[in-house]
């Protein structure tokens, strides 16, 4: 049997164990975003257009090509990157271009940014390029929205269209 | 640093030691407290999986019901299962760096440190796992940042942070998929769980019942005061601003919102790389392992049974002996300890008439040589408290006992000590006193040596200390290396014995005699 002054030191060390447990479990709070601001999400998937034209192989090309690889066009797989442009309140918040993904460039691109803005009303304009366009957007849409704090607002890029959440 | 490290802990484990004893000192028992926590985290998983729902709303709703009508058991189980994980983690990584501090990842030993190394991965991975399928505010952010630190990584096409834009486009299926990967990876880490003692002798994977039974009620009563909750149900129209992070398992995330993702996996993966290669970095020096002569093994497997990392079988007899059985030696898995010459019984320093060499030792520190260290350190004693002190090579100084005026003879271990070496000393009056010292109790760096010394000398394990010897000339004291002052206390009282033992019996001694011992050991 152990000793009374084992007994009450084993106590007094189980039960600081167990506070130092219980309090880290879930403790000190971590501030990850300031409670008084709210924050637009741009995220999107979308394949761009090819960089080139598919283009038709003139017979002593194709004849020039393995047999098992003959093919009257060529189609280059590499996509142009996705040019983003987001104006808030006539302030460009984002201009930003994205290379498609994978090793040959032939993938979708994919975004995903986050942007704190104060609350309040905010007029939002949202612009994109995916295609070879020396310049201007092939894609534009604005809106009008009412933020509140820590609220989320989302734009994402679906089926040709922006869409917000 | 290492030495600091481990004179750090020493000075803890001593302060431990006077409220828990050796015996209970949680210190003393980190992995099978990690064990003795991962079935109870396993235990009140299973309990809580019967009730779980998987589903964007119901698995909230299935833990609220959980916390709140069955607060009595699944309550408990769930806070059970919360603080057992949090216990576990504090668990692993105190293991790992008092395993660093004591060197104890050289030689053979190489082997639980590679694979204890990639546990660290599994038991966080499974923590956040869990965490992420309450799917509460803190579940919506670690679910965000982890998606986000895991898009870092140039291998994934489309964000995977994607799945968590809305509330709109959020899929069930994803909860299935948590499921999974909470229960795989649990059971990826009970299979390195048992590599990570596949080579030891004599695991521990269990803690003494009365330290089992203190933690657990601890456990309890935790579970009972602050019963874990859930936060308010995600949003993901919602930013979790302000969380409250379980800081056991996720310390990496507000360092995430500081150092750009892949920068943390690099550091991360580098960390662990390293971490991999410590027990070669730089490599330690290997002491040659230790050999078998056939000529004195008769097979007797009492060195195979105390190897403590099962370095040791007994394979059938190669050099036409009558015996069955002869021990071979894995030299891949000998740490060098010698704890298998002090189990063979041809290692008997009262051999006359043929050479010492016993059945297995080591072959640079042999067990002749122990003798001839014996005999040497006790041609320098003189009076009537005469003491000579085998000590292990893990402990005290030995030039820090110089003064004392006592002979000191120093092994790998103290295990490597046959008993008969005590009745050697005291019989042949080569001292009048034997005092044993080494790592401290419970604590032995070969893992097994005390624990065999001590049952050999008490006569429950052989080859045990015969009878005749008499116990009031030997004493122990297991130091470490931190209790010097409570050693030489020790010492100088065991001296006032055996002075008083010479004024009260002047020829008490035990006479040499004619014994087994003292047979010429010979085999055909």
């Amino acid at each position: 049997m152990p000793e009374t002054r084992y007994l009450v030191g084993q106590i007094i060390a189980f039960t600081l164990f167990a506070i130092g447990l219980g309090y880290f479990s879930n403790s000190p709070t971590y501030t990850h975003h300031d409670p008084e601001m709210a924050q637009i999400k741009l995220s999107f998937s979308h394949a761009s257009q090819h960089k080139e034209e598919c283009r038709r192989l003139s017979p002593e090309e194709i004849a020039a090509l393995a047999p098992n690889m003959r093919h009257p066009m060529d189609c280059p797989r590499k996509r142009v990157p996705v040019l983003v442009e987001l104006i808030v309140d006539g302030n460009i918040l984002l201009r930003k271009s994205y290379a498609p993904t994978g090793l040959a460039h032939d993938g979708a691109t994919s975004a995903y940014e986050k942007i704190s803005i104060t609350p309040g009303q905010h007029n939002l304009t949202m612009r994109l390029r995916d295609s070879n366009r020396g310049d201007g957007f092939d894609y534009e849409e604005s809106i009008k929205i009412s933020l509140v704090p820590r609220q989320q607002f989302v734009i994402d890029f679906r089926n040709s269209s922006f869409q917000f959440y | 640093m290492k030495k600091l490290l481990r004179v750090g802990f020493e000075h803890v484990e001593d302060w431990i030691d006077n409220i828990f004893g050796p015996k209970w000192n949680p210190f003393y028992q980190l992995g099978a407290l990690g064990w003795f926590y991962y079935w109870i985290v396993v235990i009140s998983g299973i309990y809580l999986y019967i009730f779980f729902d998987t589903g964007i709303t119901e698995a909230y709703q299935s833990l609220d019901y959980l916390t709140y009508e069955q607060w009595y058991a699944g309550g408990i189980m769930r806070s059970l299962h919360r603080y057992a994980s949090d216990a576990l983690v504090i668990m692993v990584m105190i293991h790992l760096l008092r395993e660093f501090a004591m060197d104890r990842f050289r030689s053979s030993r190489w082997f639980a440190w590679f694979t204890g190394v990639p546990m660290i991965w599994f038991v966080f991975s499974a923590g956040i796992t869990g965490y992420w399928m309450v799917w509460d505010t803190l579940a919506q952010y670690i679910a965000i940042a982890t998606t986000e630190w895991l898009d870092t990584l140039p291998i994934f096409g489309e964000a995977i942070a994607r799945n968590f834009l809305s509330n709109e486009t959020l899929s069930g299926r994803f909860f299935t998929l948590m499921v999974f990967i909470h229960i795989a990876l649990p059971l990826f880490l009970l299979f390195i769980m048992w590599l990570h003692i596949h080579r030891h002798a004599s695991p521990r994977v269990n803690p003494p019942l009365e330290l089992a039974a203190g933690t657990f009620i601890m456990l309890l009563v935790l579970s009972f005061a602050k019963p874990a909750l859930s936060n308010a149900p995600a949003d993901l129209g919602t930013v979790p601003a302000v969380v409250g992070l379980d800081w056991f398992y996720m310390p990496i995330y507000p360092l995430l919102d500081y150092v750009p993702g892949l920068t943390v996996w690099i550091l991360l993966i580098t960390a662990t790389v390293l971490l991999l290669l410590v027990p070669w970095l730089p490599p330690g020096k290997r002491n040659p392992a230790a050999v078998v002569n056939l000529d004195n093994c008769n097979g007797c497997n009492r060195c195979a049974v105390d190897c403590p990392f099962s370095a040791i079988t007994m394979e059938p007899r190669s050099d036409g002996s009558a015996y069955e059985h002869e021990a071979v030696v894995d030299a891949s898995l000998c740490t060098s300890c010698g704890i298998c010459a002090g189990a063979c019984p041809t290692a008997t320093p009262f051999r006359r008439r043929s050479d010492l060499s016993p059945g297995i030792e080591l072959p640079d520190q042999s067990i002749k040589e122990l003798r001839e260290k014996t005999i040497t350190a006790s041609d320098r004693l003189s009076g009537n408290d005469r003491i000579i002190v085998y000590g292990c090579q893990n402990s005290l100084n030995p030039e820090e006992m110089a003064d004392t005026g006592v002979g000191i003879v120093t092994m790998p271990c103290i295990g490597m000590l046959p008993p008969s070496f005590i009745d050697f000393v005291l019989s042949k009056k080569l001292a009048d006193g034997v005092f044993l010292t080494g790592c401290r109790a419970g604590d032995c760096y070969f893992r097994l040596g005390i624990k065999w010394t001590e049952a050999r000398i008490s006569g429950e394990r052989d080859p045990h200390l015969r009878q005749r010897v008499a116990r009031e000339r030997v004493g122990n004291f297991w130091a470490g290396l931190t209790r010097r002052k409570e050693f030489f206390s020790e010492l100088e009282t065991f001296r006032l014995r055996l002075k008083n033992l010479a004024s009260s019996q002047p020829d008490k001694q035990p006479p040499p005699a004619a014994s087994e011992n003292d047979r010429e050991i010979t085999h055909a």
